[in-house]
């Protein structure tokens, strides 16, 4: 009692005001850019230097003629194939053909996929019916639909898209599955508390909370839409079908043209990533950002 | 609009005699007849504006009782009735949403409750006013400190206008310096709103800092074990010598409570 004079007891209004200004500014995290010079330094340089040291070797070992050049062709070889193909107007046209399959196949799969996924995740019988299936079809080669689909649909776009479903579908609603499984009862709670019971709680609570789950379910699923197509253009070519990338492949094969199968390789490679790399990547990492869930290395 | 529901809503209070009121609640988990007896025949009124703490050791039941009076569970037996709706609940996690800013989250329970579009941000802008974090509408939970987290989910949790905050050891996770100023902050805001808290504890101190009533559970199965009364007047501190000898007094009662277990 006797330090009342030093300490007030009742501390005023604006003192706590005050103390509580400070503690925020003691305690708040500091959120830091990175500059452009140390993302180029950290992210863009090492992938350059991969591709550069790829590249080295593979024409040291044409010089060094390890292998008769019709199995290993120059890579100045497939280079040429590419700007002939360039200059013929037919590179923009085959990549079209498949990237347009791809991402309208892949569209397609988010449409089934998403409300099988959510169907999965709450009703239980649905979830003890065809949820094991539904995780086992992701371990199934998507070429193993390529026979049937033929057969099914005959040689046309419909069995593309038809073999893409069958791959990407699984993907997208296990993504889901998972997201949703993931979710921590604690937000749920306090959805409840809210008044975020039923619809309202799948839409306000649990569809946000489940977004990465179900991005990381996307990028598979595009993985697997853009491996399914290729494996269905290379089996089943037609020329009614028009000329995508993996009937490039195929009609390399038939002629016994290396250079332009090294081509169709490296430009499928190219878009796989490039897809996830423009449209999958920067979305997940803002998501992750957003929540603070991204650690800065 | 809103004049006239805060109208309303004084009138209710005025015929009520309760904010909460739980008769002979028992609770048991587990099965019917071999279950385990985790809350047993407990009868606690928490009048309107009152503070309540509910001070027990661990398996004491209390965050058990305060879910049964949330709603989000069941009493096996007995009743427990809210007048004033659906009860506001804080937990010891900040439980905000990370998808949702700051002020999101608040507007959140606004929706949620029914408020018009055009209200929600000023409405909003006005709880974090009341957390004294005006100005942090754009924050992102991660970028908030645990303080500064604690405080929005108590502006969320009055975003929805309920008569009844339910606390759940909602600054256990925090350190010593932040709790003691968010008592304060607390404090000031039971007494501007006028709500009736039920604040759970395992902290003697806290109990004794902030509530007009403390109850004493027992463990296994929780029991009402004793009651206190505290008129210290309000802003109390922590260091004040009244609260410490009442919490030491509340600290004997407990450890008796304690000792009993190690008997058999």
């Amino acid at each position: 009692m006797a330090s009342t004079e030093t300490a007030p007891k009742s501390p005023k209004a604006d003192d706590l005001a005050g103390l509580e200004a400070g503690l925020d500014a003691l305690d708040s995290v500091q959120i830091r850019r990175t500059p452009v010079r140390e993302v180029l330094v950290k992210k863009v340089l090492p992938p350059l230097v991969a591709v550069a040291l790829v590249l080295v070797v593979w024409q040291l070992l044409v010089t060094l003629k390890v292998t008769d050049e019709f199995k290993l062709p120059a890579p100045s070889a497939v280079w040429d194939s590419l700007t002939t193909m360039w200059l013929e107007g037919t590179l923009l046209e085959v990549l079209w053909t498949s990237v347009s399959r791809a991402l309208f196949g892949f569209l397609l799969a988010l449409a089934i996929g998403t409300p099988l996924g959510l169907l999965v995740s709450r009703v239980k019988f649905v979830r003890a019916a065809i949820g094991p299936i539904l995780a086992g079809l992701q371990s199934l080669p998507s070429v193993a639909w390529v026979a049937p689909a033929v057969l099914w649909l005959g040689l046309n776009d419909s069995m593309m898209y038809a073999v893409i479903l069958l791959g990407a579908v699984p993907s997208i609603a296990n993504g889901l599955v998972a997201g949703v499984d993931q979710v921590p009862p604690l937000f749920l709670r306090a959805g409840q508390t809210l008044g975020a019971t039923g619809l309202k709680g799948a839409w306000y609570i649990v569809m946000p909370a489940a977004l990465p789950g179900y991005l990381a379910g996307l990028k598979q699923g595009w993985a697997f839409s853009w491996r399914s197509l290729m494996a269905a253009e290379i089996i089943a070519s037609s020329p009614d079908l028009g000329l995508g990338l993996g009937q490039l492949l195929e009609n390399g094969r038939n002629n016994i043209d290396m250079a332009g199968i090294f081509l169709a390789i490296i430009l499928i490679l190219i878009v796989g990533i490039a897809i996830d790399l423009l449209i999958f990547s920067p979305l997940e990492r803002t998501v992750l950002r957003r929540r603070g869930l991204l650690t800065k290395s | 609009m809103a004049t006239t529901a805060t109208l309303a809503k004084a009138e209710d209070r005025a015929e009520v005699t309760h904010a909460a009121r739980i008769e002979h609640v028992s609770k048991s988990f587990g099965g019917p007849a071999g279950g385990q007896l985790v809350l047993d025949d407990i009868s606690l009124d928490v009048a309107p504006g009152e503070f309540v703490t509910l001070l027990g050791a661990s398996g004491c039941g209390k965050s058990t009782l305060l879910n049964l009076v949330a709603g989000l569970d069941r009493p096996s037996a007995g009743s427990i009735e809210t007048p004033g709706g659906r009860p506001a609940l804080m937990f010891q996690e900040h439980a905000l949403f990370p998808w949702l800013t700051a002020g999101k989250n608040i507007e959140l329970a606004l929706r949620l409750r029914g408020v018009p579009k055009a209200d929600r941000r000023t409405e909003t802008e006005r709880l974090l006013d009341l957390v004294r974090l005006g100005g942090s509408y754009d924050k992102r939970v991660h970028e908030l400190s645990g303080g500064m987290r604690q405080r929005v989910a108590l502006a969320r949790a009055l975003a929805q206008d309920s008569d009844l905050l339910l606390m759940d050891e909602p600054f256990a996770a925090l350190d010593a310096i932040t709790r003691d100023v968010l008592h304060d902050e607390l404090t000031r805001i039971w007494r501007e709103t006028k709500l009736s808290v039920l604040f759970v504890t395992h902290n003697v101190r806290e109990a004794v800092r902030l509530a007009e009533r403390v109850v004493l559970l027992s463990s296994r199965p929780g029991r009402i074990a004793h009651e206190w009364t505290i008129d210290i007047p309000q802003p109390r501190r922590i260091e004040d010598s009244d609260v410490a000898e009442l919490s030491l007094e509340i600290t004997e009662h407990l450890r008796g409570e304690i000792r009993r277990h190690g008997q058999h």
